[in-house]
C-alpha cells in the first residue's frame, strides 16, 4: 500500500550518523518498517529501513553502510512502502545482490508482482504436513535423519568442515525416489567468500541446474546491514517459485552465523539489553521468522524445503546461534570436528543429529518397513559404542568385556562402511538400510531390542 | 464508530507509544491506526501510554489515532471452542483462512465464536430461582464427547425472570433474565465474555488426590502428576518436550484439552490438527480433537499476542473447570512466552533483572501457575486444571531464569536429558534429577485401584535406579566385570527397565499408550527378575546363566508385543520367568 501524497517528498540533511544507522528529525510522520531512500553527495542512492519512529524523527537503518555520508548533504527520501522484490519466472537463472538488485550484468528481470520481503506468518491451518521422502543419497541422512519435502534442516558446522561439498552433494544428489521432479534452488550468501559463492556456482554448473537456481550474493566483503534482508529477499523469491510456479524449491541459507552477527552489530549500537553473548533478545523470533518460511501449503504444489548452514563459533553448539536455531528447525544435521580428523566423509555426527520429520516420511511404501527400527536401533547401539570408548580409555580395550568388544567393533564399522561415502556416491535407501543391517548384524540378537521378531527374521545377518 | 482516546507517538516493533490518552483504564483494549490493529494498554503515566500490539505494526505511523474498544482484553466463552484452533487472542485459524489465502494478514477481525451455528439448548434453571453467578442455566451438547454446562456469569446475582425453552440458539441469544437486586432486567446470552488476566472465581479449593493418568510409563509410575498439579518440563531443544506433550494430550484422561503451542512450529500445529481428529480416546471412543482447544500463536507470529496466548489458553480452561470438568493444559513453552515479556519489557526501556528479564518474571510465572488447582466450583462441582509448561533452556541449562523461577510454583519436575535424547532414550525424562511432590498425594488412588501394591513397587525400582546411578560411577572407572554378581543383577535389572519400561516409543501402535494396570504388571515382572535373580545368585548362580534366560527377550518386547487388553500374556511371562529361575536355581540344589 503505497501512501501516494508523502512520496517523492525528499529531505535534505540528516540529524546524526551511528554505524550503519542514521536519525532525520524534522521529516513527516513515516511508517514503521518501511523503506527509505538516503541519497549519499555523489547522488548514488542508497536503501534504508525504518527501524524506529517517532513523530517527526526515524532512525533508519542503511543498507549499503553509511560510508561516505554527511550529515548536511545526505538527503532522505521515504518510499512508504517496505522493501519489495519483483517476483516473475525470468528471476530463474539470475543473480542478484542482497537487496534483489541485479549484479549479473542483466537488465532486471519481469516481474509478475512485487512482495513485501518480509513475508507474511503461514497461517498453521492453512499447511500441509510434509512427508514427502527426499533421497539424498547420504546414508548418514537417509538412513538415521531423513530428510523430508518441506522441511526446514539445517547444517550445524564448524569452520573448515565440509559443509559445503555436503550440501553441493545433496544438491546434485537430491531426488524423490518415483518422480521426475528436480529441485530449483534459491541460494542465499551472507558474508561467505567468493570462492565459497563460486564453488557452489560451478556445482550448480556442473549438474546442470544453472537455469533453475536464483542466486542472491552477498558476499564477506559486501555491506554487512545488507546480509539482514538477503534471507528475506531470497525467501520471497523462493515462495514464489513454490507457492505461485509450483515449483519444489530447495533454498540454502549460508552462513546464517554471519547473518545473526550484523543482527547483533545493529542491536549494539541502538543500545538494546542484549541477552546472550550481546546478541539481542529477540534474536529466537527474528530467526524463526527466516526459518518458518519453509513447508507445505494445502492444494498448492510446490514446496520450500530449507537447508541453512551455520558454523557454531568454537564447535559449541550450545552457543545462542545454533541453539536458537536448533529450537525452531525440524532438526539438524551436526559435523563433528573428530570425525573429520579421521578423514571420515561426510563426518555427520550419530547423536546429537536429528530430524525431526522423518518419522511421517519412513516406513513402508515411503522407504522400507524395517527403517524406524534399525534407525532407532543404530542409534542405540553406537551411543552404546560411545560409552564403552569412554571406558575402554579409562580401563584400556583388553579389559572391556567381551560384549563391549563388540560393540567396538561394531563402532568401527558403523563409521567406515555405513558413514562414511564418496562424495559422488549416490546410495540409493535400500543399499543404506542394508548396509545397515550389515553392521548391525555385528551384534548378536539378543542385544538389539529395538527391532520386532520378524524383522531380525527378514534382514538379520543378511 | 469506536471513540478516539488518543494518537500514535512513537513505534518501536510490537510496542507503540501513546499520547493524548484521557480517558482509557490499564489493560484496556484498543485498536491503533487505520487498519485497526489490535492492541492492549499495558502502562499509563499522565497522558502517555504504552501499548503493546498483536499485530504486525509495520507501516504504522506516529499521528496515527488509536480507538477505545470500551473493554479489557477478553475471550468469548460458550459453545463452540472445542476442536477449534485459536491465535493467542483468539481469533480463529480456520475461520481466518477462509476470509483470506494462506497467510494471516493483518486487521482482519473475525469473532471468536461462530454467530450462524445453532445449538440445542435444553434449559436446566427455573424462573424464580435465586440466581448465583457460575450457576447451570442450561446445557448444549457441544461435541459428541462433551456437554456444554450454560453458566451463569459469575458475579451475577438475582431472580431468574425467564429461562429460555428448549429449542436451537446461537452464541449471542439471550437464554435467561433475572432481576439483579436493583430491580434491573439482566439477560445473559449463550456466551459470556471474561477479562483473561483475571482469574475466574470458584468456591474453594479442594486437596488434590487423583492422578492425572498419561499413558505415559516414566511420568505415571515414577513421577506422577495429580489432577490439579502444575508440572514443568525444561530441555534443550530435540529433547522431547513437544513430544511428551502431544502424547500427554492424546492420551491422558483430562476431559478436555487446552494446547498452547506459544512461539513453536507452525508444522507442530498442523501435525495436531490433522492427527487429532483421527486418533481415537481409549476411554471413549471419539477422536481426541472433540476434547480439544488449540491455541496457535507460533514464532512468526506477533511476539505481543504471544505473551497473550498463555491467558487465553488457561481462561478458557477455567471455563471448562468451572462446568466440572478436569482440564488439562499444556503450554509449549513457557520460554517463549519469557521472551515475549522480555522483548515486550525491553521496548517500553524497563530496567531488567536477570538475563534481560523484567523483574516481574516470577511474579507472573506464580500468577499462571496459580491459575491450576482443584476446586469446588460456583456451581457446586469438583474441576481441575492441571498445567504442564515446558521451558527451553538456553543451551540446555536449567540453571538459567526461566527454568529455576517455574521450579518455585510448581510441584512436578520432569527433566529432559540430552544424553537420554542423543541414544534416542525416549521419553528423554531423566529418573535421576526428575521429581514429583504428589507421589503421596497419589497413592492412595493406585492402592485403591491396584491391589496396594503401586507405591511399594515404585519405591523398590527407585532405590534400584538410585544404587545403579552410585555403581555405574565404579563402572565408568573399572568396568563392570569387578563388581560381585549381586550388584551386577542391579545393572542388569536396571538396563532391563529402562529398556523394557522407561523407553517408550510414541510411534509404536501398541507402546504409544500404556495403562495403569499394564504398567504395574510390566513392573511386576521386572521386579521378580531382580528378586529372584539376586536369590538364585546368592545360590551360587552366575550373572551370566540368568542373562540367557530366553525369557528376557521376552520380557525386553512385551511393551510392544502385547496390547493393553491382552494382559494375561504378560501373567503368562511372568510364568515363564518364574519357571526359568526356578530351572536355573535347580541346577544348585
Ligand atoms: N516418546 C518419543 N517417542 C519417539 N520419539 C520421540 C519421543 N520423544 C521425542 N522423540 C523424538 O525426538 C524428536 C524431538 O522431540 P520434540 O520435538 O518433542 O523436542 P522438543 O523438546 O520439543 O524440541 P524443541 O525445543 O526444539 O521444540 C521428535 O521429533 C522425535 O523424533
Ligand atoms: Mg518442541
Amino acid at each position: 500500500m503505497k501512501k501516494a501524497s508523502i512520496e517523492g517528498r525528499e529531505y535534505i540533511g540528516i540529524n546524526q550518523i551511528d554505524g550503519p544507522l542514521i536519525m532525520v528529525k524534522g521529516i513527516h510522520n513515516v511508517g514503521y518498517n518501511e523503506l527509505a531512500e538516503v541519497v549519499d553527495p555523489t547522488g548514488k542512492v542508497r536503501l534504508g529501513m525504518v527501524l524506529e519512529t517517532s513523530s517527526g524523527a526515524a532512525v533508519i537503518q542503511v543498507f549499503e553502510g553509511t560510508l561516505g555520508l554527511s550529515i548536511p548533504e545526505t538527503r532522505v527520501r521515504f518510499r512508504g512502502e517496505p522493501l519489495t522484490f519483483g517476483v516473475g519466472a525470468e528471476i530463474l537463472g539470475r543473480v542478484f545482490n542482497g537487496l534483489g538488485a541485479p549484479i549479473d550484468g542483466g537488465p532486471p528481470p519481469r516481474a509478475d508482482a512485487v512482495m513485501d520481503v518480509n513475508g507474511l506468518p503461514i497461517n498453521p491451518t492453512a499447511r500441509e504436513y510434509p512427508r514427502k521422502f527426499i533421497q539424498t543419497g547420504i546414508s548418514a541422512i537417509d538412513g538415521m535423519n531423513t530428510l523430508v519435502r518441506g522441511q526446514k534442516l539445517p547444517i550445524f558446522s564448524g569452520t573448515g568442515l565440509p559443509h559445503n561439498k555436503i550440501v553441493a552433494q545433496i544438491t546434485r544428489q537430491a531426488k524423490i525416489v518415483g518422480e521426475e521432479t528436480s529441485f530449483a534452488v534459491v541460494f542465499a550468501a551472507m558474508g561467505i567468500k567468493h570462492d565459497v559463492a563460486q564453488y557452489f556456482i560451478r556445482n550448480f554448473e556442473e549438474s546442470g541446474v544453472l537455469e533453475k537456481v536464483v542466486l542472491f550474493l552477498n558476499l564477506a566483503d559486501d555491506p554487512s546491514v545488507e546480509r539482514l534482508v538477503t534471507p528475506r529477499t531470497a525467501l520471497t523469491a523462493a515462495e514464489f517459485l513454490s507457492f505461485t510456479m509450483n515449483m519444489h524449491v530447495l533454498v540454502i541459507l549460508t552462513d546464517m552465523t554471519n547473518y545473526c552477527e550484523s543482527l547483533r552489530e545493529i542491536s549494539t549500537i541502538r543500545e538494546e539489553i542484549p541477552s546472550r553473548k550481546g546478541y539481542p533478545g529477540y534474536l529466537y523470533s527474528d530467526l524463526s521468522i527466516i526459518y518458518e518460511r519453509a513447508g507445505m501449503i494445502k492444494g498448492i504444489e510446490g514446496s520450500i524445503t530449507q537447508m541453512p548452514i551455520l558454523t557454531m563459533p568454537n564447535d559449541d553448539i550450545s552457543h545462542p546461534v545454533p541453539d536458537l536455531s536448533g529450537y525452531i528447525t525440524e532438526g539438524q544435521i551436526v559435523l563433528e570436528r573428530e570425525l573429520d580428523q579421521r578423514n571420515i566423509y561426510p563426518p555427520i555426527a550419530g547423536l546429537p543429529s536429528l530430524s525431526r520429520l522423518m518419522k511421517d516420511g519412513i516406513g513402508e511404501g515411503m522407504t522400507r518397513d524395517d527403517h524406524a527400527h534399525v534407525a532407532s536401533q543404530l542409534f542405540a547401539a553406537y551411543s552404546r559404542v560411545k560409552d564403552v570408548r569412554a571406558l575402554a580409555a579409562v580401563i584400556g580395550e583388553e579389559e572391556l568385556t567381551p560384549l563391549d568388544k563388540v560393540y567396538l567393533e561394531f563402532g568401527e564399522r558403523f563409521e567406515r562402511d555405513f558413514l562414511s561415502q564418496r562424495e559422488y556416491e549416490d546410495r540409493s535407501i535400500a543399499e543404506t538400510l542394508d548396509i545397515g543391517w550389515k553392521v548391525i548384524s555385528m551384534l548378536p540378537k539378543e542385544e538389539l531390542h529395538r527391532i520386532t521378531e520378524e524383522e531380525l527374521n527378514k534382514y538379520y545377518g543378511s | 464508530m469506536l471513540e478516539i482516546i488518543g494518537t500514535v507517538e512513537k513505534v518501536v516493533g510490537p510496542v507503540v507509544h501513546a499520547r493524548g490518552i484521557m480517558k482509557a483504564k490499564m489493560l484496556d483494549l484498543v485498536e491503533v491506526g487505520e487498519n485497526h490493529l489490535i492492541g492492549e494498554i499495558v502502562k499509563l503515566e499522565g497522558d502517555w501510554a504504552a501499548i503493546q500490539v498483536y499485530e504486525d505494526t509495520t507501516g504504522l505511523a506516529p499521528g496515527s489515532d488509536i480507538y477505545s474498544a470500551g473493554m479489557p482484553l477478553s475471550v468469548e466463552l460458550g459453545p463452540g471452542l472445542l476442536g477449534t484452533i485459536y491465535d493467542g487472542v483468539q481469533r480463529p485459524l480456520e475461520a481466518i483462512r477462509d476470509t483470506s489465502d494462506q497467510y494471516i494478514r493483518k486487521g482482519i477481525h473475525v469473532t471468536a465464536l461462530d454467530r450462524e451455528k445453532r445449538w440445542e439448548f435444553k434449559p436446566v434453571m427455573k424462573a424464580g430461582t435465586v440466581l448465583e453467578g457460575g450457576e447451570v442455566i442450561g446445557t448444549v451438547q457441544e461435541t459428541r464427547l462433551i456437554e456444554c454446562r450454560i453458566l451463569a456469569p459469575p458475579g451475577a446475582k438475582g431472580k431468574v425472570d425467564r429461562v429460555a425453552d428448549a429449542g436451537p440458539y446461537g452464541v449471542d441469544d439471550v437464554v435467561m433474565r433475572y432481576d439483579d437486586p436493583s430491580g434491573a432486567a439482566v439477560e445473559v446470552k449463550l456466551h459470556h465474555r471474561w477479562p483473561v488476566r483475571q482469574q475466574r472465581p470458584v468456591k474453594g479449593r479442594l486437596p488434590l488426590k487423583i492422578p492425572l493418568i498419561t499413558g505415559q510409563r516414566v511420568i505415571d509410575t515414577l513421577f506422577p502428576v495429580a489432577k490439579g498439579g502444575t508440572v514443568v518440563l525444561p530441555g534443550g531443544f530435540g529433547t522431547g518436550k513437544t513430544m511428551t506433550q502431544h502424547a500427554l494430550s492424546k492420551w491422558s484422561d483430562a476431559d478436555i484439552i487446552v494446547y498452547i503451542g506459544c512461539g513453536e512450529r507452525g508444522n507442530e500445529m498442523t501435525d495436531v490438527l490433522i492427527s487429532f481428529p483421527e486418533l481415537i480416546d481409549p476411554r471413549t471412543g471419539r477422536p481426541i480433537m472433540e476434547r480439544t482447544i488449540l491455541i496457535a500463536n507460533t514464532s512468526n507470529m506477533p511476539v505481543a499476542a504471544r505473551e497473550a496466548s498463555i491467558y487465553t489458553g488457561i481462561t478458557i480452561a477455567e471455563y471448562y473447570r468451572d462446568q466440572g470438568y478436569h482440564v488439562a493444559i499444556m503450554a509449549d513453552s513457557t520460554s517463549r512466552w519469557a521472551e515475549a515479556l522480555r522483548e515486550l519489557s525491553g521496548r517500553m526501556e524497563e530496567m531488567p533483572a536477570d538475563e534481560g528479564f523484567p523483574a516481574y518474571l516470577p511474579t507472573r510465572l506464580a500468577e499462571f501457575y496459580e491459575r491450576a488447582g482443584m476446586v469446588e466450583t460456583l456451581c457446586g462441582s469438583e474441576g481441575s486444571i492441571s498445567i504442564v509448561g515446558s521451558v527451553s533452556p538456553p543451551g540446555g541449562d536449567f540453571s538459567e531464569p526461566v527454568t529455576q523461577h517455574t521450579k518455585r510454583f510448581v510441584r512436578c519436575f520432569w527433566a529432559l536429558d540430552r544424553q537420554l535424547a542423543n541414544a534416542r532414550h525416549y521419553p528423554a525424562i531423566s529418573w535421576l534429577d526428575s521429581y514429583s511432590e504428589y507421589v503421596d498425594e497419589v497413592s492412595d488412588w493406585w492402592e485403591e485401584n491396584s491391589g496396594g501394591e503401586w507405591a511399594e513397587f515404585r519405591q523398590r525400582i527407585m532405590d534400584l535406579l538410585q544404587q545403579e546411578g552410585k555403581l555405574m560411577q565404579v563402572v565408568k572407572l573399572v568396568g563392570p566385570d569387578v563388581l560381585p554378581d549381586t550388584q551386577r543383577i542391579i545393572l542388569e535389572t536396571c538396563t532391563m527397565f529402562k529398556n523394557a519400561f522407561l523407553q517408550q516409543n510414541s510411534f509404536d501402535q501398541i507402546d504409544m499408550y500404556c495403562t495403569p494396570e499394564k504398567q504395574l504388571k510390566m513392573l511386576r515382572v521386572i521386579l521378580d527378575f531382580y528378586i529372584l535373580g539376586l536369590e538364585n545368585i546368592k545360590k551360587g548362580a552366575n550373572i551370566h546363566q540368568i542373562k540367557r534366560m530366553s525369557v528376557t527377550s521376552e520380557i525386553m518386547r512385551m511393551k510392544f508385543t502385547i496390547a493393553n487388553d491382552e494382559l494375561e500374556k504378560i501373567d503368562e511371562i511372568r510364568d515363564r520367568l518364574h519357571r526359568s529361575m526356578q530351572q536355573v536355581e535347580d541346577m544348585f540344589e
